[in-house]
């Protein structure tokens, strides 16, 4: 019987390689679906990224592509500087909730308001994962990490950040879009908006901001399977998904 | 083309252009803005392009993006601004990038003032930013000479592939002064076996990978170490000073920038009136020259730094004596010039 390939590694993944993520993150997902859209694309001499500051910050030992180091928040900053030099290339930063919501909140705000035309992969999990389970900006009410022991209280730390819906508030980007990673429905939706996001970039379109909910099981301290399910029932419902805004 | 009358932010901004910079990327701050505002003017023409980012952070991180593609890119600011560039300027040290910054430096600390000032001098040539890092630090003392300069500093960025600062003061930048501005071909050796973009050419399609982060603690150490037989290599190569009648002196003056062009002046005067009075001036403060101070004879009796701080080049030149002479400080600071006089009564005073 004649073997049909439904399943492999892509081209763009380093060979030879695993990476260093817990089981159940997002990355590994997030990273994969990359590398097949820019295998799809048939990119990869063209594509140019940064490593963000975080749990990704290693991200450039997986995928295949150039690289350089952006520091902590300032990946849309570095990526305007790639792309305004080289803009026949394909650039995308990929940060977390730590890097892109705190620290670079005023990079990829103005970045965004700017429309560079470039892609940025924003990673929510709700958590710092790299630095050991701190609170982030995006960490839910009540939710518990090692620098909000109590849960987190917003009189203290105010309410959770919700970038789309801030960043969709600019006239400039062409495309803002929040995924997830929490079932298999869920991420073939979110493969459809890394496409979408490269597409857009092809065709020179302006910026665009994919948001995509993660799990992090190590310092949310539950199973991967209670992960997905957690992000179901309390990420989702304050970080709703869908488009937020679209050139077309 | 011929001399011309212009400002020194503006014959910095023109300068750049001549050398091939197309990219700039910065932030308004006085007393510099002369330099971003001509970049936006002219850039467009040169099928440059200026950004003006949210912040120095930004605009300094911008230029590191440009920076790793290989082209010639360049931000400009003054004292407070490349504090906050500290960051960047030490990520772009530890990535082996070559950019052009220059620091119209004006009086600190923190807010400070506008007024022009040498009080950065320690920041620029120690650090500022995290980590054994250096930036190869120029310090002209003409506008013909800050244009020859910034010309040159994309030669030596690529050479070494390491950050160039040029130090200028506020004076610098607001004085106007002829300055011929010729065009400068920028040598920039292998730059598409390393630059961004260029993955498809290189052999066996070989990626590039520009960091600074080893986190194993022997890759870090072989990193630095890297980093350090470039700083040595510098201090061999491209060391640069300019010497004033050391052959006779009984008083060596250093000095850098404006000031040592004030003291020109003085010198003329004290020379006149017979006092041996001489100068080294250091056009790199790093690498730093400690060749002049060791050929001084024993004919010297004392050193004078002057600056326009409050002391911060005295130890340099203290180890570049190796304690063989009286070493003492004049300045002003907070943006007032030691005047000509000043300067010839403390060395009168000095020599007695």
């Amino acid at each position: 019987m004649a073997e049909t390939k439904v399943y492999s590694r892509p081209e763009t993944w380093t060979k030879g390689i695993h990476t260093h993520y817990c089981p159940g993150c997002g990355h590994g997902i997030a990273h994969r679906m990359i590398c097949e859209v820019i295998d799809e694309m048939g990119i990869q001499e063209e594509t140019v990224s940064m490593s963000p500051v975080g749990c990704a910050a290693m991200m450039y030992d997986y995928i295949d592509i150039d690289y350089v180091e952006a520091a902590h928040g300032r990946a849309p900053a570095t990526a305007t500087g790639i792309k305004r030099v080289l803009p026949d290339k394909f650039v995308f930063t990929y940060q977390g909730d730590g890097d892109l919501a705190s620290i670079g909140m005023a990079e990829i705000v103005h970045a965004a308001n700017r429309g560079e035309k470039f892609c940025t992969f924003f990673i929510n999990n709700a958590i710092y994962g790299m630095t050991g389970g701190q609170m982030a900006p995006t960490t839910l009410i009540g939710q518990k990490a090692t620098t909000c022991p109590q849960g987190r209280d917003p009189e203290l730390a105010g309410f959770p950040m919700r970038m789309c819906e801030m960043l969709a508030t600019l006239e400039t980007p062409a495309y803002i879009e929040r995924v997830s990673l929490a079932k298999p429905k869920y991420i073939m939706q979110a493969k459809k908006a890394f496409q979408k996001a490269f597409n857009y970039q092809k065709e020179g379109r302006g910026f665009c901001f994919i948001e995509v909910l993660s799990t992090c099981p190590t310092n949310w301290g539950m199973n991967p399977a209670e992960a997905f399910e957690w992000q179901i029932e309390k990420m989702i419902p304050y970080y709703p998904l869908g488009v937020f805004k679209d050139f077309e | 083309m011929a001399k011309v009358l212009m400002k020194g932010t503006e014959a910095i901004a023109e300068a750049a252009i001549q050398a091939g910079c197309r990219y700039f990327f910065g932030y308004p701050i006085t007393p510099q803005n002369e330099i971003p505002e001509y970049m936006s003017a002219h850039l467009p023409e040169h099928g440059g392009i200026y950004i003006q980012g949210e912040s120095e952070v930004a605009s300094v991180n911008m230029i590191l993006g440009a920076a790793a593609t290989g082209y010639q890119v360049m931000t400009t600011s003054s004292s407070p601004g490349i504090s906050l560039m500290s960051e960047g300027l030490s990520y772009i040290a530890g990535s082996e990038l070559p950019a052009v910054v220059v620091n119209v430096m004006r009086g600190g600390p923190g807010l400070g003032g506008i007024l022009p000032s040498q009080a950065d001098y320690l920041q620029a040539t120690k650090g500022g930013g995290n980590g054994d890092y250096h930036l190869m630090v120029f310090a002209p003392s003409t506008l013909q000479e800050t244009v020859e300069v910034v010309q040159s500093a994309w030669d030596y960025a690529f050479k070494y592939r390491n950050p160039v600062m040029i130090l200028a003061d506020g004076f610098m930048g607001q004085m106007m002064e002829p300055v011929e501005i010729t065009p400068h071909e920028t040598e920039r050796g292998d730059w598409k076996s390393w630059g961004l973009g260029n993955k498809g050419t290189r052999e066996g399609k070989k990626r590039s990978l520009i960091k600074s982060m080893y986190l194993t603690a022997e890759l870090l150490e072989a990193h630095n170490s890297k980093l350090q037989e470039k700083y040595d290599r510098m201090q061999k190569e491209d060391v640069k000073w300019e010497e004033l009648h050391v052959e006779d002196a009984e008083l060596v003056i250093a000095s850098y920038g404006t000031t040592a062009r004030i003291a020109k002046s003085a010198i003329s005067h004290l020379r006149d009136q017979g006092y041996k009075v001489g100068m080294i001036r250091p056009i790199t403060l790093f690498p730093f020259p400690y060749e002049p101070f060791e050929k001084l004879t024993d004919r010297v009796k004392h050193i004078l730094d002057l600056e326009m701080n409050m002391g911060q080049m005295i130890d340099d030149v203290k180890i570049a004596t190796k304690s063989r002479f009286p070493v003492s400080f004049y300045g002003r600071c907070g943006g007032v010039a030691p005047s000509v006089e000043e300067i010839e009564n403390q060395c009168k005073q000095i020599l007695g």
